[in-house]
């Protein structure tokens, strides 16, 4: 058991026996190798259910929305600034929380691993910073850095920005000279090019809002999706309803997203929805200085303005 | 069979750019008639399932006009939708659409003439371009 493990699980016993908290929100070890699953558990005897490892990819922020208890939640960077937004967005009080705070080494990308291996993985451990991993007959040892899901390899913000406690010591946070190379090289694409990228990108999507479901920030009462009158878009796999899905889905996040990966980690057909996401996360950088999830005092961009925005192509 | 006439949509803001299609009406202007007006109480209103459900329906361009800064018969509208356009235009251009389909101004209900030169503008540039491809559920 790693030491942010052993932390987390005496946090959260001493949090729930203390009555400090009603729910306690962290991961416990998934059904499958390289998963682990959200769970919220109630009594401080379920705390040892309680894990953390390269694996916890998923955004608990996304199982605050609403609640009316007192909370405990473990929180790494992405998922702190997502608690960020739903503070600012008034779906939960700073009051209710109780944040354990985990500075965070990445997530590692399974689908970059698997495809490593021919047979099915059935075993990874972590030593340090290698992972340990048994296929089949084989095993072998990687290095977790070159296997990172490629947000973590652009995030600046590794350490919880608001928390109560320290699950560990703070991670200096990493300089990255361009972070958003990606966008930068679908830009250069000619618009030909760039359409039959996307055609290409969500040609097996299946729409199943997986990636709605799993992002903190897509809490409407109703979703745009499951609006019947007027239907803004239609239920199939036809492809201009997926796009117009996909396009409405990033934009409603403009100005909000953390780049937590959690729509990717969800998508069951390893689609890079972040695609979609990150040209506004650089735009907004790029216009407005933002990036979300960093204050709690301040509103975030399309719910505010400056009288000085840039209005060039407004004729 | 005829060829497809060209359709463009303009979401015009009730206080000004829809007065001064009024006024520019009354005053005689010429400007292209390949396009169609929508009255909506401030570009504020404008959100991008708008824009793009007139796409999807077949509009082959879309023009967005409203007060100018500081005129905004809510006083702030205009200066929320000003950021949320240029997100919206560029994520088009993004997804490779061309952001020429795509226009806003600002038009005070006095200028009859500015709307005239903007429309036939907007015109000028969507004609020639022919009809929309992309982002076409289904063309009326």
């Amino acid at each position: 058991m790693n030491m942010i493990t052993r932390n987390i699980q005496k946090h959260a016993a001493s949090l729930l026996k203390a009555e400090t908290v009603d729910v306690f929100i962290g991961f416990k070890a998934g059904s499958f190798p390289m998963s682990a699953a959200p769970v919220i558990i109630k009594n401080p005897e379920q705390a040892q259910a309680l894990i953390w490892d390269s694996n916890c990819r998923l955004n608990l922020a996304n199982y605050l929305t609403n609640r009316t208890d007192k909370i405990g939640i473990v929180a790494k960077g992405c998922d702190s600034r997502s608690i960020v937004n739903h503070i600012i967005e008034n779906k939960i009080t700073r009051d209710q929380l109780h944040i354990i705070g985990v500075p965070c080494s990445g997530m590692v990308d399974k689908t970059k691993i698997a495809s490593e291996f021919t047979d099915e993985i059935t075993e990874l451990r972590e030593q340090e910073d290698s992972l340990v991993i048994k296929a089949g007959s084989e095993t072998r040892i990687l290095a977790k850095g070159e296997f990172l899901r490629s947000n973590c390899l652009s995030c600046t913000h590794r350490n919880p920005v608001l928390y109560d406690q320290l699950a560990a010591d703070l991670v200096t946070e990493p300089v990255i000279e361009n972070q958003f190379a990606d966008v930068d090289k679908i830009e250069s694409l000619s618009r030909d090019e760039k359409w039959l990228y996307f055609d290409d990108l969500i040609q097996n999507c299946i729409r199943c809002y997986a990636c709605r479901n799993s992002c903190p920030l897509c809490f409407c009462p109703t979703c745009f999706v499951d609006e019947s009158n007027p239907q803004w878009v239609g239920k199939g796999i036809d492809s201009t309803d997926v796009r117009t899905f996909h396009f409405l889905r990033a934009y409603h996040c403009a100005g909000r997203c953390t780049d937590c990966g959690a729509c990717v980690e969800a998508c069951p057909m390893d689609i890079n929805v972040r695609d979609f996401t990150r040209k506004l996360n650089k735009d907004v950088l790029d216009m407005y200085g933002w990036e979300a999830g960093l204050d709690i005092k301040k509103r975030p961009p399309l719910d505010t303005f400056n009288p000085n925005d840039p209005d060039e192509y407004i004729k | 069979m005829a060829e497809k006439q060209i359709k463009i949509v303009a979401f015009l803001c009730n206080w000004c750019s829809y007065g001064a299609a009024d006024l520019a009406g009354v005053s005689r202007m010429q400007y292209s008639t390949d396009i169609r007006v929508i009255r909506v109480p401030c570009s504020g209103r404008i959100d991008a399932k708008l824009i793009l459900s007139a796409f999807r329906e077949g509009a082959d361009g879309v023009w967005v006009s409203g007060c100018h800064p500081g005129e905004c018969h809510y006083l702030e509208g205009n200066y929320y939708a000003r950021r949320k356009f240029i997100l919206m235009g560029n994520l088009m251009e993004h997804m490779g659409i061309d952001k020429d389909r795509l226009h806003f101004s600002w038009i005070s209900s006095a200028e009859a003439t500015k709307f005239a030169k903007v429309a036939q503008e907007v015109a000028d540039t969507i004609v020639p371009m022919g009809p929309s491809d992309r982002f076409v559920k289904r063309a009326v």
